[in-house]
């Protein structure tokens, strides 16, 4: 009997499911943008390295080039092509195409689905190298340019955008706030 | 419906904040990049680099890869089709790197040895990771270090002027009453824009079609044509959108790669560089070793300027990093002297690289001159005030203009310079040493030949074709915003056609020189529509097209020195007992003609700054001699700036009207990094009373240079 070296899977995606053969050394990035036709996701460098492969994986950031498709079975996928809510720009992608938060765009869907995680993560209270007090009964930190520095310097961009990326993810976490704040009012 | 512009004249467009017209496609993910559009019977091709620096290859054994699963054929220099690389191009020769697979000599390591092609990516990659090929090896040689007794002064070239020289150097300076003499270096620096270079190449309907990123689709076309001896006419290539190129996306492998092997496979056929084969096939910037004299007399005044820059090239072709240049254009004196020296290496041939000459050259010059200013008692922007010269130093043409001294004038009052205590390593915050410097900028506002069309279309709406390429600039962006003006109708009804080579012949994205050159080309072409609708005689169903070409033109312009100019301030903290050095924060003021967007333009400047930050800190690539390869050759081992290590950089600039010029617009991709690493290393002797002549300046470099400051201290305590 030869080895099997590709299997059926089905993956979530964006709120709908594929059902693919893959090859087991297919990674989740590949079978995004050679599978499925999902090119949002960029391959930087295929390496963990750069960022720009960054997807929401059950609702948290994760780099699609250092997971395997096959091991993405189960999980909630959620890609750039999935984050607006139909032709209604995300907050994030609004602020990053009003402050021009990106030149070449692409490292773009990278940096974009990393903040929407990063506003989620701070919300929730998790701490960062930039926090200044760490101590559980702190709170949340406020959601400053070096806490957004810290938590984004996993996405590289060599146009050096990150003045107004920095500027865009403050703009859309302040949206994001004072909409919290009118829900709990 | 037919729409005339006559009535409510539109104008305003140019100069005044506009998102990019494609920005939502970017934001959204829809935007596809040149690895991202599908074909039916995609192949995918993998290339295989030489693992020795020099030698032959005496064997490829490609039969048992195949025998592996999907893979399709394996190209090398006993089997691929042959190239002609012995023409003229846009650009000049072509660099023999485009002759893959032609023989079986590898002059450096990282040299493509084979393509293998597969029906999977998958397939292909372990494919051409089990490929053996065997090679009688060679000794190399890899070392670059100042005053290598093989240097040699390369030729003039149509880019390059190896030497200029006027008056008598060592005359001048023993007349001078200070002299600052002074060795800079700066390392081997790579591009990594973040899309890695990749090409789809398919034969269609007799014509060869590439979807491909590049800096300009006109050249690398007419390049693949030369190559395999096509009629112009029969090849397009295509870059809609491109991922970054600062210099890296011209002619590389991959493309003569796609089209060897789709000429085999009669199938597309896609090749993608991993981020490591970057570092050997796409060209960097080389390591420089600069010399620097400067005298003067005791009030600043400059008698004596020497400028000599040593830059390594290959064995296969030659390329001079131009940094002893921006002496010729920034300072005059009595005795100048400028030159280039080569050493050839057998490394990968480097190329040009954002603000290429001006990036190195202004980290010794400027640097220089903030010594200088030390030795003189002078605030260093006083030293440049009083060396600001009136013609061009060296051609002793007339500036275009030269409004650097608003510059200064702006800068220094938006960054507070204004009672500088000049003393180094006063101001501590904390464990925080702090400085301030500052640095001037300069960098060629040039132009190339390009057509364009522009479109009245029956509904109201207008079209601009021009074969201009986005690399992240807003070059659409911005053409629509220049057409707008001319046709006198608001931006939001002329769409652009951009990235086809199919559209005409249009200068590349590089140098500076594509807003300038493109813009040129489609006001002629949209003035004269706008001429031809006020006659009024109603816009037929195929619509009015007026087109133009700027070679004339070009040709007629006045002869006189054209440049951006600029001034760059840095306030930085450094940590003399971990070594760590921050920038807390940049301002760079700029002249640099009209300012089409300055929403995208703002961003270009503040990322060209930024590549300035990481230049001055981070940047370094390693080259092992042994194997005559990169050590840590991916964006860890050569780490430039992420986001924690930027901090607030702000881009202006002061009105620079250019009298006279066709267009007014001189370009700006470039004059933002320049001036940057030397106002940080400035600040940084601002900071510590230390001076950093290599780059980066790495944290073990200012424990270093820490600790031998307090032995010399010390030791003169001892003495007294």
């Amino acid at each position: 009997m030869t080895p099997s070296t590709s299997s059926a899977i089905t993956l979530n995606i964006n709120g709908e499911k594929y059902l693919l053969p893959v090859d087991h050394r297919t990674t989740l990035l590949d079978a995004l943008r050679e599978h499925l036709d999902l090119t949002g996701s960029k391959k930087g460098c295929d390496q963990g390295q750069c960022g720009a492969c960054t997807v929401l994986v059950d609702g948290r950031r994760a780099l699609s080039c250092l997971q395997l498709a096959v091991a993405a079975e189960g999980r909630v996928i959620t890609t750039i092509e999935g984050v607006a809510d139909g032709d209604r720009l995300h907050p994030v992608q609004q602020a990053f195409l009003d402050l021009d938060g990106f030149q070449c765009g692409y490292c773009t869907p990278g940096q974009i689905c990393s903040a929407i995680a990063v506003i989620e993560e701070h919300a929730a209270g998790w701490p960062s190298a930039a926090t200044d007090d760490l101590r559980p009964d702190a709170g949340v930190p406020a959601l400053g340019a070096e806490e957004i520095r810290e938590r984004m310097s996993g996405n590289l961009c060599r146009c050096g955008a990150y003045v107004s990326i920095v500027q865009a993810v403050a703009r859309a976490a302040e949206a994001a706030g004072s909409e919290d704040k009118e829900a709990v009012a | 419906m037919t729409t005339t512009t006559r009535g409510a004249a539109v104008t305003g467009a140019v100069g005044s904040a506009h998102t990019r017209v494609e920005g939502r496609d970017k934001v959204t993910g829809a935007a596809r990049f040149s690895g991202e559009v599908p074909f039916a019977e995609l192949t995918h091709g993998w290339l295989v680099l030489s693992t020795v620096a020099r030698g032959r290859i005496r064997s490829v054994e490609d039969g048992p890869v195949l025998a592996m699963p999907g893979v399709l054929t394996v190209l090398h220099h006993e089997n691929a089709p042959r190239v002609d690389i012995d023409y003229m191009g846009m650009l000049g020769r072509p660099n023999p790197i485009l002759g893959i697979f032609q023989h079986d000599r590898v002059p450096f390591a990282g040299w493509p040895v084979a393509l293998v092609v597969a029906e999977t990516s998958e397939q292909a990659r372990e494919a051409a990771e089990a490929l053996v090929v065997r090679y009688d090896e060679e000794p190399h040689d890899v070392a670059f270090r100042a005053g290598r007794p093989d240097a040699y002064t390369p030729q003039d070239s149509p880019l390059v002027q190896a030497e200029t020289e006027k008056g008598d150097l060592e005359a001048q300076l023993a007349a001078s009453a200070v002299v600052l003499e002074a060795e800079y270096t700066t390392p081997e620096e790579h591009h990594n824009p973040m899309e890695p270079h990749a090409a789809t190449a398919r034969w269609e309907g007799g014509r060869l079609d590439v979807i491909d990123s590049n800096q300009g689709s006109t050249w690398v076309a007419g390049e693949l044509a030369q190559l395999f001896s096509l009629d112009p006419a029969s090849v397009r290539v295509r870059s809609e959108h491109v991922g970054g190129a600062f210099g890296s996306k011209g002619l590389s492998p991959h493309q003569v790669a796609a089209v060897m092997a789709t000429t085999v496979l009669q199938r597309p056929v896609r090749v993608v560089l991993t981020r490591r084969q970057m570092f050997s096939l796409i060209g960097y910037r080389s390591p420089t070793a600069q010399r620097i004299r400067l005298g003067a007399d005791a009030d600043g005044r400059l008698r004596a300027l020497d400028h000599q820059a040593q830059s390594l090239t290959s064995t296969v072709y030659e390329f001079v990093e131009s940094s002893a240049v921006l002496g010729r254009v920034m300072y005059d004196a009595d005795a100048h002297h400028t030159l280039h020296r080569l050493v050839r290496l057998d490394v990968p041939t480097p190329t040009w690289m954002r603000a290429p000459g001006e990036a190195p050259g202004s980290f010794a010059l400027e640097s220089a001159l903030d010594e200088l200013a030390e030795k003189c008692g002078m605030d260093p922007i006083a030293l440049r005030v009083r060396n600001e010269p009136g013609t061009a130093p060296v051609s002793g043409l007339p500036f275009s203009s030269r409004n650097v001294l608003a510059c200064y004038e702006e800068g220094a009052r938006r960054f507070g310079w204004a009672g500088r205590d000049p003393r180094p390593g006063l101001r501590r915050e904390g464990r925080w040493l702090l400085g301030t410097g500052m640095a001037a900028a300069t960098y060629p506002s040039g132009v190339g030949p390009s057509t364009a069309a522009v479109t009245a279309e029956p509904d109201g709406t207008f079209t601009v074709r021009i074969n201009a390429a986005d690399v992240g600039t807003g070059a659409r962006t911005a053409m629509a915003l220049v057409a707008a003006d001319a046709l006198e109708v608001e931006a939001d009804r002329v769409r652009v056609r951009i990235g086809d080579s199919d559209l005409g012949p249009a200068m590349i994205a590089g140098g500076s020189m594509g807003t300038r050159s493109w813009g040129w080309a489609v006001t002629i072409a949209a003035n004269e529509l706008r001429e031809l609708l006020a006659l009024g005689d109603g816009i037929p169903p195929e619509g009015i097209t007026a087109r133009s070409n700027t070679a004339e033109a070009i040709g007629a312009l006045a002869q006189q020195e054209r440049h951006s100019f600029g001034a760059q301030f840095a306030e930085v903290a450094v940590d003399e007992d971990t070594g760590e050095v921050r920038v807390r924060r940049l301002l760079g003021i700029f002249a640099a003609g009209t300012i089409v967007n300055p929403l995208t333009a703002r961003s270009q400047l503040v990322g060209g700054m930024t590549w300035g930050l990481s230049m001055a800190l981070h940047e370094e690539a390693v080259r092992d001699q042994a194997s005559g390869g990169h050590v840590g050759a991916d964006l860890v081992g050569y780490h430039y700036a992420a986001h924690a290590d930027v901090p607030v950089i702000e881009a202006d600039w002061v009105d620079d009207p250019v009298p006279g010029d066709p267009v007014g617009i001189k370009g700006i991709g470039e004059i933002g990094i320049v001036g940057v690493a030397a106002a940080i290393a400035n600040a940084v002797w601002h900071a510590t009373g230390v001076r950093h002549r290599n780059l980066p300046i790495r944290p073990d470099r200012v424990l270093r240079a820490a600790d031998e400051a307090r032995r010399r201290a010390a030791g003169g305590a001892r003495g007294a």
